[in-house]
């Protein structure tokens, strides 16, 4: 393969990947117009930051004219990967405890059953401590 | 060629997107839904400085990248530790 083809080969990769990782933006600002509560919008919201952003880096990667700038992309990509859940979590806990969250949309309410067996004390000494953090 | 015509329709796509987490922000209803929509927000401003950087051929702008994740993550955990309910009091 000449010089040339792979040019154009690399081109195209990058723009394919540039797009797609747009679209994931894109999904996620749709899906922050259009979805009715805050643990639906949360689901949305993470799209861009994890996948979106590894496409662009990925872009980035490709179009580098050196290869030492590649573990500097995947070390600012992993900081992404380990903040998102964790903000996420922060939220959406938050979230939970304020009583944010539109009831009629949820399915299954797994901690809700947990937070009723604390209030009754039916729970283990530890446990029971950690529920009733929650409920704070 | 492939690659300024890719970049457009990307721009296209995050300013559609940017307008959309904006209009998040202003309308809320809560504070989390606006620091969610805010995290979106800087996504796509990383995003942006991406497309720039592979389009340009340049490097400048990936210390942005990795200290805005960071910010990011700081920011809305600091908020969502002290979101109380305003409606029960």
């Amino acid at each position: 393969m000449d010089a040339e083809t792979l040019q154009t080969v690399r081109d195209a990769a990058t723009a394919l990947c540039l797009v797609v990782g747009s679209l994931m933006s894109f999904a996620a600002g749709l899906g922050m117009l259009r979805f009715p509560d805050l643990l639906s919008r949360m689901h949305a919201g993470t799209k861009p930051q994890v996948l979106g952003l590894l496409l662009l880096l990925t872009a980035v990667g490709l179009q580098a004219d050196s290869p030492a700038v590649l573990p500097v992309l995947l070390l600012a990509w992993l900081f992404q990967l380990l903040t998102a859940p964790v903000s996420a979590h922060m939220v959406g806990r938050a979230g939970y405890r304020t009583k944010h969250l539109k009831r009629e949309t949820l399915i299954v309410d797994d901690l809700d059953e947990v937070v009723a067996r604390a209030a009754n004390g039916s729970l283990p000494a530890g446990a029971a401590d950690h529920v009733a953090d929650t409920e704070r | 060629m492939i690659l300024t015509t890719a970049a457009w329709v990307s721009a296209l796509l995050l300013a559609a997107a940017a307008m959309m987490a904006i209009v998040r922000i202003a309308r809320g209803p809560s504070i989390l839904e606006r620091v969610i929509a805010l995290d979106v927000l800087l996504a796509i401003i990383m995003a942006a400085l991406c497309i720039d950087m592979a389009l340009n051929h340049h490097l400048n702008h990936v210390p942005f990248i990795a200290v805005a994740c960071v910010v990011g993550f700081i920011g809305s955990v600091t908020v969502s530790r002290y979101v109380t309910d305003r409606r029960n009091s």
